[in-house]
C-alpha cells in the first residue's frame, strides 16, 4: 500500500476537477448536507474527535478553536479562511484551490454551521489571478446550486501583496479595510475578531479537510498520523530534487521517505539543508532526514512543522546567500508596527550583506546573534521571530561557511552551479 | 474617583514590592505607583494600548506560571497573583529594553543639538537611562527629506520619528480627525498626510505635544528656545469657556509657547490649537503703555496716572454712567466691574454680554444657569446629550472632545438642533434635527429626554426668540440637566459676579430686597440700586437717546454686536473711560484710556462653563501693568468711594465671604417663538456661527494658525443648489439692505430655507457685512 | 479619468459585498487599477468619498500593499521570484537577464509601455521553480531564455499563455478587475493542475 493518502488531492488529475460537476460527481457537498442535519455542537465534537489541527503552521486543534466561539450571544459570528499563502516555500493551498476550490466552499458551509456563522470570508493573496478566478467561479456556482445563499454567504476577498496578512489578526485588520498590521491580543478573534465579533480564522487546508472528516468519520481521520498529530496533510517538496511536487501523506512521514518517492535529491548532488515548514522554521540538515514530520517530531528536533514546506537545497547552495535572501524578504514584509522587527530586519540585512560579501568579521557574527536575541521574542508578532530562525539555525549548523566568507573575502560558491539550468548555456 | 464607586483592587508584586491597584490597571502604571519607571514611547494613558514600540518589556509570571518571553507592560492589565520583574530585577527585561533602545536609535539622526525637543525629549532621556554609550551600528541610516510641512503650523521630521503612532492614534481616537496616518510599510513606514489634505485639525497641537521625540514640531516654536531657558507657569486658557488647564512657557518676559495642562476632570491632557498657538496678540499688537486723556483739542495724549484717573473719575461722576465689560474679563475683574457699577456709579447698568443677547437670555441665566453646575463628569454619565444653539467643536472644543470620547467609548447619543449639519456633529454621528433658522424652539419641544440627559445650550440660543423658554420647559418637564456654554472664557464668571443688570454677585436677584441687603452689608454701603439694569444694546441706545452720559468700558469689541453702528455712535457721543491692553475701536473713541495687564501678566481665575474655577498666576512676572480690578479701585478712590479690592486675592476673599444665596431663585417669563419668515425665489434665511479659528481678536498675528482655519464657504442645500443651478465652488452673493458678502458655494446638508456662512471669518464678517447673524432673510444670487 | 456610471455601479456592488463598507477599500483599489492601471489621486479621493473616509485613511492603506502601484506599470507586469528558493534555482539569473534584455531596472517600464519588471517574493509555486509571474499569472519552470522569449512575445503583442492560467494572457488592467472580484468568465480555461501538483497522486496510484 502506498505511503501516500490522497484525499484532498484525490481527483486533481481529472481535467475538470475544479468544476462543481466534477466535485459533485465525487460526492461533493454531501458532507455539507450531512453536517447541516447535525447539531452544530455535534459537528464541533466530531472535528475535535478527529484530531484535526490547524494546517496554517501553528497546529492549533481546529475543533477546539471552533468551541471557543461563545454561543447564544446574539452576535454575528464570522468564519474567515486564511488563503494568504505567502510563507516562502509554502505552495499547497494555491494548487488545492486551483484544482478543487469547491472543497473549501463546502468546508466553509460546514464550519459556519458549527460555529453558528452566517458569513464566511476567504482572504486570498492577491498575486494569483487564476486561483482567484477559480475560487470566484466556484462560489458563484455554489450559489447557483443553492449550496450557498441559504443561510451561509461566502465572500472572496483578494489581498494585495503583504505577507503579514497571513498573521490572523493582521488579516482581520486588512479585511476590515485597514493596514494589515497585527492586533493586540487579547481580545482573541474568538471573542472579538472581524468587526469585533466572535470569529474563527482557519487555514484553507484545515477547512478543506473537514468535508472528508464529516463523510468518513473521526475514527477514519484518527487512523492516520501519529499519536498527537492526526490525519493526513499536504507536504510540498521543492528545490534541488529530481521531482518536486505535492505529497498528501499521513503526518509523521519523514523527508527520507518522501525523497525516496520523489526520486531523490538532484542527481549527482547531496542534501545540504532544508526547511521543514517554510522559511520561518529553523533549517534542518541531512541529520534530520528521519525526523518524523509531525508537530511533535519536528519541534523535538528544534524546528517547527509550519506549513510542511520542504525546501531542499543541495551542496551547491551558499547558505549565507540563502539566509540573506530570506532576511531581505522579512525586511520587505515587516509591517513596521513594532521596533524589533522593523529596525531589526533593517540592520540584519546590512550585516548579512557584509558577511556574504566577505566584509564581515567574527565579531559581526556575534553581533548578528545578539541582534537575533534582541528580536526573537521581543517583537509584536511572530514575523520578527521568524526572521531570526534561518539566521540562528544556519549559524548553528554552518558557522564554518560564514567564516569561509570572511577568510576568502567573498562567497566561495558559484551561483550558476545551483541553478536548474546549469550547463544549459544561460 | 468617587467614594460611592466600588473598585476591585488587585495586589501584585513588582520588583519585590507589593502594590494594590484598581482592576484593569496596566502593569506599567501599577509600577508607577511604586515609583518604578519603565521606559516607554507608544504608551499614553489616554490612548488605547498598542504595544508597538516594545520599549517597556518586563518579565511577568502569574501564579507561578511565567510568560515564556518578556511582555509589553503597557498592554497587560494586572491580575491576582502576578509577579512582575522590571529592568531593575530581571536581567532578561533589562537586556530586552536595552536591545529595543539600541534598535530605536540605529536610524535616529542624533541631531539633538539642533532639535527643539532636546532637553525635554523622552527619547533622549531614556537613551541615557537605557541606551548604550557607544553604538554598534555601522550601517546606513534611513534618510528622509526633512522636515516637511504637514500643515501650516506642524512640521514633520520623519528621520526622528520612532513610529510610536501616538500622533496618529490621537488624531483618530481623540479628535476623530484621521488626517495623519501611518503610510508605507516596514522600515519605510512613516507618518504622513494625503498630499492634498493637510493636517487641518483643530487639535493638531496635541499630536506635537505628545510626540516623544522631535518628529513633530510647531512652526511657531521651532528654533525659538531651549527648554531650560523657559520659565513655566501653570495657567488657564483665556480663549473659551472650556476651561483648559494650561502651561505657559516664558523667556525673558515673552511667552514662547503654551502647552495643554493635565486636569483629568476638565481637559484631561488636551487642548485646542487656538488655546495653544494664539498668544501673540499680547505682544503682536502695539500695547498701550501709558494712560491717555483726550485734551481740549480733542486729541488723545499721553497723561500721567493721577491725571488720567482724575479725568476718568470726574467724567464718570458728572454723568449718568453705565458699565460695559466684555466676556473676557477674569472672575475677579468682572466682580470689580460689577461692584464698581453699584458702589461707584450707583447703577445696575452693567452687562458682560458684548454680543448678540436678549432679555429672555437674561432671565434664563438668572433662573437656570447662575449657581448651577453641570460638569464634564455629567457628560460622561449622560444617556444622551442635546445640542441647542451650540456647535461644540467650533465653540467649546474640549466639550467636543469629551462628547467624542463618550461617543467612541459607549456610543453616547448626541442630538443637534440646527439648520446645518456641522463637521463636529457629523463626527459624533449625531442625530441632526434640521430646522429653519428661528424655528428651533418647536424642535426642542418635541425632544424626549429624561433625568439622565443633558441639554448643552450655546450662547447663540438667545438669537432665536422663545428657544431658551423651550429649553427651560424641556428641562422642567423631563428633569434633564441644563448646561449653558458661552463662547468666551469670562462670561460664566461675569454672570456669577453679577456683571449683568438683573443679578448681583452670587446669583442674587437685583429685584430681591433681601438679596440687595445681603450684598450691601458685605460691601459696607447703605443700599444698592433697585432698578434692573439694562443690556449692552439698551445702554448704547440710552447713550444715543441722551439718558446715559458716560461709559466705563473694558475689553469690549463694539463690532461684536448686532447694531454696531449704534454702538460706535454711542461711543463717539458718550464720555468713555476705556480699560484696554491695546488700541481698539473703543480706545480711539475714548476720553480716558487706561492700559491694563494682559492675561499673562496677572493672576486671577475664570469660571468655565461648569462654573468651575480655573485660577492662574501671572506667567510674566515683571510686568508693570495693573489688573482691571486694581485700576477700578483707583478710579473709585479718586471718585471718593472705596471698592476695597486692591488685589486679586482681596477680591477672591470677598467673593468667598459673600457665601451662598439661599433665597428664591429668579423665575423666567415665557417668550413665544417668532413666526418663520417665508422665503421664496432668491431669498434664504441666514444662519451662522463663529468658527474656532477665524478673525477673532485674540488670534491676531498667528499666521501659522490661520493657515489651518476651515475654508470660508456659503452652504446651501442640494435642492436649492439645483434650482439655482449652483455647484460647489461657484460664487454666491449674499445681500441685505446693510451690505453683502460674496462666497464660494458648498452644497451640504442644510435646511432648504437656510444659507450658512461663518460669522467672523476671512471674507465673511456677517455682523459687520450684513448686519445680521441668524434668523433674518437675505437675498442670494449666483455670480 | 472620470468613472462611467457603470463603473460607479460596479463599485457600489463591491461595497455591498461587505457588512461594513470600509472592508471594500482593497477591492476598490484593485478596481481603480483596472481602470487607471495604478492608484492615482483621483482614485484615492473617489474611494474616500464612496466610503466616507478621509483621503489619508485610504492612502495609508494603498501604500501598505505592494500590489497597488503608484505609477503606471506595463500592459504586462512581469514579476520574477527572487526569494531564496527561486533565486538559487535560477531566479536571480532570470531577473538579471530580463533587466539587461529589456533595458530596465527593478520597477522599470519599457519605453513602449508594454512590459514592466519587478522582483517579487515567494508566489506559492515553489514546486515549479523558478517562477515568473505576468499580471499575476503563473509561468512555471522558467529559464533565462524562456523568460526573454516571454517578454519578447509580450512586446510583439502576442504574449505566450500562462502555464497554469487562461488560454491567453490578459492585460494588467483586466487582471486587476479579476482581483477586484469581478468574474471574467475564464475560470474554466487552462489546466486544473500542473504535473508537480499531481506528483504525489500519481505515485500513490502507482501503489508506491
Amino acid at each position: 500500500m502506498s505511503k501516500l493518502t490522497p484525499v484532498l488531492s484525490a481527483h486533481w488529475d481529472e481535467k475538470d476537477s475544479f468544476t462543481i460537476e466534477a466535485y459533485t460527481r465525487h460526492g461533493g457537498y454531501s458532507a455539507a448536507k450531512k453536517a447541516l442535519a447535525m447539531e452544530p455542537d455535534a459537528v464541533i465534537q466530531l472535528v475535535k474527535d478527529s484530531g484535526l489541527r490547524g494546517r496554517g503552521g501553528a497546529g492549533f486543534p481546529t475543533g477546539m478553536k471552533w468551541g471557543f466561539i461563545p454561543q447564544g450571544d446574539n452576535k454575528d459570528h464570522y468564519l474567515v479562511v486564511n488563503a494568504d499563502e505567502s510563507e516562502p516555500g509554502t505552495c499547497k493551498d494555491m494548487p488545492l484551490l486551483m484544482a478543487n476550490p469547491h472543497v473549501l466552499v463546502e468546508g466553509c458551509i460546514i464550519a459556519c454551521h458549527a460555529i453558528r456563522a452566517k458569513h464566511a470570508f476567504i482572504y486570498i493573496r492577491g498575486e494569483v489571478t487564476h486561483v482567484v478566478r477559480r475560487l470566484n467561479q466556484a462560489i458563484e456556482d455554489a450559489y447557483k446550486a443553492g449550496h450557498l445563499g441559504n443561510g451561509v454567504d461566502v465572500v472572496l476577498h483578494v489581498g494585495a501583496g503583504a505577507y503579514i496578512c497571513g498573521e490572523e489578526t493582521a488579516l482581520l485588520d486588512s479585511l476590515e479595510g485597514f493596514r494589515g498590521q497585527p492586533r493586540l491580543r487579547p481580545p482573541f478573534p474568538a471573542i472579538a475578531g472581524l468587526y469585533a465579533r466572535p470569529t474563527v480564522v482557519n487555514n484553507v487546508e484545515s477547512i478543506s479537510a473537514v468535508p472528508a472528516i464529516i463523510n468518513n468519520g473521526a475514527e477514519w481521520y484518527q487512523s492516520m498520523g501519529t499519536e498527537k498529530s492526526k490525519g493526513a496533510t499536504l507536504y510540498s517538496l521543492s528545490g534541488h530534487v529530481n521531482n518536486p511536487g505535492q505529497f498528501e501523506a499521513p503526518l509523521g512521514i519523514t523527508l527520507r521517505e518522501i525523497l525516496e518517492l520523489a526520486g531523490g535529491i538532484r542527481t549527482g548532488h547531496t542534501l545540504k539543508f532544508w526547511t521543514p515548514g517554510g522559511s520561518s522554521t529553523p533549517i534542518f540538515t541531512q541529520d534530520h532526514l528521519d525526523t518524523p514530520l509531525d508537530y511533535e517530531g519536528v519541534a523535538a528536533a528544534g524546528s517547527m512543522l509550519g506549513t510542511k514546506a520542504l525546501q531542499i537545497f543541495d551542496e551547491t547552495t551558499c547558505v549565507v546567500r540563502a539566509v540573506l535572501r530570506w532576511t531581505e524578504f522579512y525586511k520587505h514584509e515587516s509591517c513596521g508596527k513594532c521596533t524589533p522587527c522593523r529596525e531589526g530586519t533593517w540592520w540584519l540585512v546590512q550585516i548579512l550583506r557584509d558577511l556574504e560579501a566577505g566584509k564581515g568579521t567574527e565579531a559581526d557574527l556575534a553581533k548578528l546573534l545578539d541582534l537575533c536575541d534582541n528580536i526573537m521574542g521581543r517583537s509584536f508578532c511572530a514575523l520578527g521571530d521568524g526572521a531570526t530562525s534561518p539566521i540562528t539555525s544556519s549559524i548553528k549548523y554552518f558557522r564554518d561557511e560564514y567564516i569561509a566568507h570572511m577568510t576568502q573575502g567573498g562567497c566561495p560558491f558559484d551561483p550558476v552551479a545551483s541553478t536548474l539550468f546549469v550547463g544549459a548555456g544561460v | 474617583m468617587t467614594t460611592s464607586a466600588i473598585v476591585d483592587m488587585i495586589t501584585v508584586v513588582i520588583d519585590g514590592f507589593e502594590v494594590s491597584v484598581p482592576k484593569g490597571t496596566l502593569v506599567i502604571r501599577a509600577a508607577e505607583q511604586l515609583g518604578i519607571q519603565i521606559p516607554r514611547f507608544c504608551d499614553h494613558p489616554l490612548l488605547d494600548p498598542v504595544g508597538a514600540c516594545r520599549q517597556c518589556l518586563v518579565d511577568i509570571e502569574i501564579n507561578g506560571r511565567a510568560f515564556p518571553k518578556p511582555q509589553a507592560s503597557c498592554t497587560i492589565p494586572v491580575e491576582p497573583g502576578m509577579i512582575v520583574k522590571t529592568q531593575l530585577t530581571s536581567a532578561v527585561a533589562d537586556k530586552a529594553q536595552k536591545g529595543v533602545m539600541e534598535l530605536l536609535l540605529i536610524n535616529h539622526p542624533l541631531d539633538c543639538p539642533v532639535c527643539d525637543k532636546g532637553g525635554e525629549c523622552p527619547l533622549q532621556n531614556q537613551a541615557m537611562s537605557t541606551g548604550r554609550t557607544e553604538t554598534r551600528f555601522e550601517g546606513v541610516k534611513r534618510t528622509f527629506e526633512k522636515p516637511i510641512n504637514i500643515s501650516s503650523q506642524v512640521l514633520l521630521d520623519r528621520e526622528r520619528c520612532v513610529l510610536c503612532a501616538r500622533c496618529t492614534r490621537f488624531s483618530d481616537q481623540i479628535a476623530s480627525d484621521p488626517f495623519i496616518t501611518l503610510n508605507e510599510r516596514g522600515a519605510l513606514q512613516q507618518v504622513g498626510i494625503y498630499e492634498k489634505q493637510p493636517f487641518k485639525s483643530y487639535f493638531s497641537g496635541n499630536a506635537v505635544q505628545i510626540c516623544p521625540v522631535g518628529a513633530l514640531t510647531g512652526a511657531s516654536y521651532r528654533f525659538r528656545a531651549r527648554p531650560f531657558d523657559l520659565v513655566s507657569t501653570p495657567s488657564a486658557c483665556e480663549h473659551c469657556a472650556s476651561g483648559c488647564d494650561m502651561r505657559t512657557d516664558v523667556r525673558r518676559g515673552k511667552t514662547l509657547r503654551r502647552l495643554a495642562g493635565d486636569d483629568a476632570s476638565v481637559n484631561e491632557e488636551w487642548n485646542c490649537d487656538k488655546g495653544r498657538w494664539a498668544f501673540k496678540y499680547v505682544t503682536a499688537v502695539d500695547r498701550l503703555t501709558h494712560p491717555l486723556v483726550r485734551n481740549g483739542a480733542g486729541v488723545l495724549v499721553q497723561a500721567s496716572w493721577p491725571e488720567a484717573l482724575a479725568a476718568a473719575a470726574k467724567g464718570l461722576k458728572e454723568n449718568t454712567s453705565a458699565v460695559l465689560v466684555g466676556g473676557r474679563a477674569t472672575y475677579e475683574d468682572a466682580y470689580g466691574y460689577s461692584k464698581f457699577a453699584r458702589v461707584g456709579l450707583g447703577t445696575n447698568d452693567v452687562d458682560f454680554r458684548s454680543r448678540l443677547s436678549s432679555d429672555e437670555e437674561c432671565e434664563f441665566l438668572a433662573a437656570y444657569v447662575v449657581r448651577t453646575s453641570t460638569t464634564y463628569r455629567d457628560i460622561d454619565r449622560a444617556d444622551q446629550v442635546l445640542l441647542v444653539g451650540f456647535e461644540p467643536e467650533e465653540e467649546s472644543p474640549i466639550v467636543f472632545l469629551r462628547l467624542n470620547k463618550q461617543f467612541r467609548k459607549r456610543a453616547l447619543k448626541v442630538t443637534a438642533i440646527a439648520s446645518k449639519l456641522s463637521i463636529g456633529v457629523e463626527k459624533l454621528k449625531g442625530d441632526f434635527v434640521k430646522v429653519a433658522p428661528g424655528q428651533e424652539a418647536a424642535a426642542v419641544a418635541k425632544q424626549t429626554l429624561n433625568a439622565k440627559s443633558i441639554i448643552l445650550v450655546g450662547e447663540r440660543a438667545c438669537e432665536s426668540a422663545g428657544l431658551l423658554t423651550a429649553v427651560a420647559a424641556l428641562a422642567d418637564s423631563t428633569g434633564a440637566k441644563i448646561a449653558w456654554i458661552p463662547r468666551r472664557a469670562g462670561e460664566r464668571g461675569a454672570l456669577e459676579a453679577g456683571a449683568i443688570g438683573n443679578l448681583l454677585p452670587g446669583g442674587r436677584p437685583v429685584a430681591d430686597a433681601a438679596a440687595r441687603v445681603d450684598i450691601a452689608a458685605v460691601w459696607g454701603v447703605p443700599s444698592l440700586p433697585t432698578t434692573i439694569g439694562r443690556s449692552s444694546d439698551e445702554i448704547f441706545a440710552a447713550v444715543n437717546a441722551g439718558t446715559v452720559g458716560a461709559l466705563l468700558v473694558g475689553g469690549v469689541d463694539p463690532l461684536d454686536g448686532l447694531h454696531s453702528d449704534d454702538a460706535l455712535r454711542a461711543l463717539d457721543k458718550a464720555f468713555v473711560v476705556a480699560l484696554e491692553i491695546a488700541p481698539s475701536e473703543v480706545t480711539m473713541r475714548a476720553d480716558v484710556v487706561l492700559p491694563v495687564a494682559a492675561i499673562t501678566e496677572k493672576s486671577g481665575s475664570f469660571l468655565n462653563w461648569e462654573g468651575r474655577a480655573r485660577s492662574f498666576d501671572a506667567a510674566v512676572h515683571d510686568s508693570l501693568n495693573r489688573s482691571d480690578l486694581r485700576i477700578l479701585s483707583m478710579i473709585a478712590q479718586e471718585m471718593g468711594t472705596s471698592l476695597n479690592l486692591g488685589t486679586v486675592t482681596a477680591a477672591a476673599k470677598e467673593i468667598t465671604s459673600l457665601g451662598a444665596w439661599d433665597g428664591e431663585r429668579a423665575t423666567m417669563t415665557s417668550v413665544s417663538p417668532a413666526q418663520a419668515p417665508s422665503v421664496s425665489g432668491d431669498q434664504f434665511i441666514l444662519t451662522s456661527w463663529r468658527r474656532l479659528l477665524d478673525l477673532g481678536t485674540l488670534q491676531q498675528g498667528e499666521e501659522n494658525l490661520a493657515g489651518t482655519a476651515r475654508q470660508t464657504v456659503a452652504v446651501i442645500s442640494p435642492g436649492r443648489a439645483k434650482s439655482m443651478g449652483v455647484v460647489d465652488g461657484e460664487l454666491l452673493k449674499i445681500s441685505t439692505s446693510h451690505g453683502s458678502v460674496t462666497l464660494a458655494a458648498l452644497v451640504e446638508d442644510i435646511h432648504d430655507d437656510a444659507i450658512w456662512a461663518p460669522r467672523n471669518s476671512r471674507g465673511s464678517q456677517l455682523l459687520v457685512n450684513l448686519g445680521i447673524g441668524h434668523g433674518d432673510v437675505v437675498t442670494v444670487v449666483k455670480i | 479619468m472620470a468613472y462611467s456610471s457603470e463603473d460607479l455601479a460596479t463599485m457600489d456592488s463591491i461595497i455591498k459585498r461587505y457588512p461594513r463598507s470600509r472592508s471594500a477599500i482593497m477591492p476598490l483599489l484593485h478596481f481603480v487599477q483596472s481602470r487607471v492601471g495604478y492608484v492615482n489621486g483621483e482614485g484615492i479621493e473617489l474611494i474616500a468619498k464612496l466610503l466616507t473616509l478621509e483621503t489619508a485613511e485610504v492612502s495609508a492603506v494603498a501604500t501598505f500593499y505592494t500590489q497597488y502601484k503608484r505609477k503606471p506599470v506595463g500592459e504586462y507586469h512581469v514579476g520574477v521570484c527572487t526569494n531564496t528558493l527561486c533565486a538559487v534555482m535560477g531566479g536571480d539569473a532570470i531577473f538579471a537577464g530580463l533587466k539587461a534584455h529589456l533595458g530596465v531596472e527593478n520597477d522599470g517600464v519599457t519605453e513602449d509601455g508594454k512590459v514592466s519588471l519587478e522582483h517579487i517574493e515567494c508566489n506559492a509555486a515553489c514546486d515549479y521553480a523558478p517562477v515568473v509571474m505576468a499580471n499575476w499569472e503563473f509561468y512555471d519552470n522558467q529559464t533565462v531564455e524562456s523568460a526573454k522569449d516571454l517578454v519578447d512575445s509580450m512586446r510583439s503583442g502576442n504574449p505566450k499563455p500562462p502555464t497554469r492560467g487562461p488560454n491567453t494572457l490578459v492585460t494588467w488592467k483586466e487582471a486587476s478587475e479579476v482581483l477586484a472580484g469581478i468574474n471574467d468568465g475564464k475560470a474554466h480555461e487552462g489546466v486544473q493542475a500542473g504535473a508537480p501538483s499531481l506528483l504525489g497522486l500519481r505515485i500513490s496510484k502507482e501503489g508506491k
